[in-house]
């Protein structure tokens, strides 16, 4: 269970710098953090207790393993948070390139 | 003095990648190879080998590594591996269904065995080796642009 | 087996990412590859999805099994009425949104690339109407969205950059809310298959803190996707930056189906919805309509108020079919068709106009219907089709969705809903006096007509909103509309439905 919190305190910690960063940049990374975050809560669904890898392999009874499904699931994640993640990474740039600067504060050309 | 020109890291770090890189997309090679009957497969071994394109870009300069990958060349690499994922995932319909695994699966624990999963395997390890080395690659001539600009 | 009907079904995603990828290795090259392809494909989906709805009516709902891996295991592919209901309208916008792009994105410079993410986009949101499994959903939301972000950013101008970024965060936020409700879901019930879900969430019996958790992560992330509005703030940035036909994609048919599908087909068929689900949709809804049509109204922008727009008519639609009464989701799955017709319609126009005259400020404009007679004309159409004037198909759906408020005894949403009708008649009556009628304007001499292929999708989506109220008539809409509304309004029946179906 005090996993399952602590995972909670680092989705909120994600989305707090999401909400209240006025860099680009560090709010790339909350987006990461929250993430991993919901990564690391679905991977550990899977967990039971003294639960081995759930890798098939020769000479080796199948018993007690961990589900494997939300690893599975969680890898695909993993990618589409990475083609995410580096779309948005090239956006920054882009923005850095037109208006010079990260502050979000200062990047202001839509209003109403 | 020639030394300012000279592109890319030190001596030291060119050696000791110039022995290094070709194990590395070895390794790369043989994770996503033995992904059927090992942990990795395509993406982790894909992963791999782009790591050893990146490696030697980072040690030499991006002129050495785009010479040996082309960037065009990447990319073509990156959406034939998905057309072909796609065209195994069709040629399931040989046997009635999408994405089935109609080849034999032979016995496990073997290189070829499991059917169609190697061969997925592949095709998704030039997608995703092909696509980060592309997305490395697009994010540092991005930078490139930048810095001339100014 | 190659007979069997279910066979269509993987064609849906099949094709479009065929598409995406043979674009994006010969595009390049070949420059007339990318538009033969993207008419071709769009086509192939088009008819493909007419051909589903015939066979959703001759065999009921059909489910197909991806790697011949039987449903609770594997991957299952479910085509019922809801699902034949939104191919068609994805699929119809698509072609139309096609066609208007030969011509309109001649003024960038790599239009392989364009179209090679508009049928990625098209392939996503294809798959999501598709599939039956939770995850999957995820996925294929992703793909549609992830290209949805490069789109919006095609143009690399500063504005459109910042509302790119904007969206991707948001949207990206949203997602995790998404993946998040499907991780404690699956926690919950130990599967995937949205038919097991449901057969697992009844024998569960009573509704417990966990679903009640599950269903606000799954309102706010589907929320976000469909700017419902406290959580509206991206779209009138993300949807103008935009070139004009992907402004009508996203409009059109991508907050719904990313949006609206998928919350009704969680909230209906898997989870089952509660009194307490139903008045939070028709507040969020009568928020959205009431919130969008006023901020509308005050814009000169015509993109933006377009978008604002959009969120409006989203609120009826939610209203609709909140009201979960059968004749309230009829009338909210009409106005869904509806709107994707006449927003794609309107943005196309907008399209046009900018084409032409180089700006999209009403101000600047002013007596171009002589100028521009099929545009004017057909933006005519779409406007008094969306302000609700009798023959055309908007003010049907509008008029069920308000007997519909009335029969169900809502009578305060219902005289919310007429208020803003007339509101909306006033937003596009002001478009229209701006930039159609009154004084030409010195430097609009030179105006021309915009080319062919424009004219055809724009006269092609102008003809369906003209004879869209004939969708009512018994004959077709007993085909097309009423199969998509008793899927819902049998809610959880779903599962035996389609596990039923499974072979």
């Amino acid at each position: 269970m005090a996993l399952y919190i602590l995972c909670t305190i680092l989705f909120s910690l994600g989305l707090y710098c999401i909400l209240r960063k006025r860099n680009i940049i560090k709010i790339i990374i909350g987006v990461i953090i929250a993430e991993y975050a919901v990564n690391l809560f679905f991977v550990l669904i899977g967990y039971r207790v003294e639960g081995r890898a759930p890798i098939h392999a020769p000479d080796q009874k199948i018993l007690n393993m961990v589900d494997p499904l939300p690893q599975a699931i969680v890898l695909t994640a993993i990618v589409i948070g990475l083609a995410t993640t580096a779309l948005l990474i090239a956006i920054a740039m882009r923005i850095y390139e037109k208006y010079g600067t990260f502050d979000i504060t200062k990047i202001k050309e839509l209003k109403g | 003095m020639s030394r300012k020109h000279e592109k890319g890291m030190s001596l030291i770090v060119k050696t000791i990648t110039r022995f290094t890189v070709g194990l590395i997309l070895l390794y790369g090679i043989y994770i996503l190879s033995h992904g059927h009957i090992s942990p990795g497969g395509g993406f982790a071994g894909g992963v791999i080998v782009a790591l050893s394109f990146i490696h030697l870009m980072l040690a030499y300069g991006k002129e050495t590594a785009l010479k040996k990958l082309p960037k065009n060349v990447a990319s073509f690499f990156e959406s034939s591996g998905a057309i072909l994922f796609l065209g195994i995932a069709l040629l399931g319909f040989t046997g009635g269904y999408f994405f089935l695994n109609f080849l034999s699966k032979g016995q496990p624990f073997r290189l070829f065995s499991a059917g169609i999963i190697p061969l997925c395997n592949i095709a998704i390890s030039f997608k995703v080796g092909a696509g980060l080395f592309t997305i490395f690659v697009a994010l540092v001539l991005l930078t490139f642009e930048i810095g001339k600009k100014k | 087996m190659m007979h069997d009907p279910t066979n269509i079904i993987p064609f849906f995603v099949i094709i479009p990412l065929a598409g995406a990828f043979i674009i994006s290795i010969v595009g390049k090259r070949l420059k007339w590859l990318p538009d033969v392809m993207g008419i071709l494909a769009t086509l192939g989906l088009l008819s493909i999805s007419i051909l589903s709805v015939r066979f959703v009516n001759l065999y009921g709902t059909l489910v197909y099994t991806v790697g011949g891996w039987k449903p609770p295991i594997g991957i299952a592919m479910v085509m019922d009425g809801l699902t034949a209901f939104f191919v068609v309208t994805i699929n119809l916008v698509a072609f139309c949104v096609a066609l208007f792009s030969i011509n309109y994105m001649e003024r960038f410079t790599s239009k392989w690339k364009f179209y090679a993410l508009f049928l990625l986009m098209l392939g996503g949101m294809n798959g999501v109407v598709v599939t039956g499994d939770v995850f999957n959903l995820f996925v294929f939301l992703e793909i549609a969205a992830v290209a949805s972000y490069a789109l919006v950013a095609f143009g690399t101008e500063k504005h459109e950059l910042e509302a790119a970024f904007k969206y991707a965060v948001m949207s990206s936020v949203g997602s995790l809310f998404i993946l998040l409700a499907i991780a404690i879901l699956y926690s919950y019930t130990s599967t995937l298959n949205m038919a097991d879900m449901a057969n697992v969430l009844i024998k569960k019996g009573e509704p417990s803190n966990i679903m009640l958790m599950v269903s606000v992560f799954f309102i706010m992330g589907f929320g976000l996707k469909s700017a419902l509005v406290p959580f509206h703030a991206w779209l009138p940035d993300a949807h103008p930056s935009a070139p004009a036909p992907i402004s009508a994609m996203l409009s059109g048919v991508l907050i719904k189906s990313l949006g609206i599908y998928a919350l009704c087909r969680m909230f209906y068929n898997v989870i089952g919805v509660s009194d307490v689900t139903t008045s939070v949709f028709l507040f969020l809804g009568a928020l959205s309509m009431i919130v969008g049509g006023i901020l509308a109204i005050g814009q000169w922008d015509f993109k933006r108020l377009l978008a604002y727009s959009s969120i409006s008519q989203i609120g009826y639609i939610v209203l609709g079919i909140a009201l979960g009464t059968p004749l309230g989701i009829l009338a909210g799955l009409f106005h869904l068709f509806n709107h994707s017709v006449f927003k794609s319609l309107l943005f196309l126009n907008s399209g046009a106009l900018e084409y032409s005259t180089g700006t999209r400020d009403l101000k600047q404009m002013g007596g171009l219907f002589k100028k521009m007679p099929i545009t004017g004309s057909t933006n005519m159409i779409a406007s008094m089709s969306i302000a609700g004037i009798p023959p055309l198909s908007g003010f049907w759906s509008k008029l069920l969705i308000i007997i519909a408020l009335v029969q169900a005894g809502r009578f305060g949403y219902a005289v919310w809903a007429v208020i803003i009708s007339v509101l909306t008649l006033a937003m596009y009556l002001k478009v229209l006096r701006y930039g159609f009628f009154g004084q030409l304007k010195e430097k609009l001499n030179k105006v021309r007509e915009v080319p062919i292929f424009m004219k055809l999708s724009m006269i092609a989506l102008a003809c369906i909103c003209i004879i869209g109220g004939m969708l009512l008539v018994y004959g077709f809409g007993r085909f097309f509309l009423n199969p998509a509304a008793d899927v819902m309004f049998e809610g959880t029946k779903y599962a035996a439905v389609t596990m039923a179906a499974v072979q």
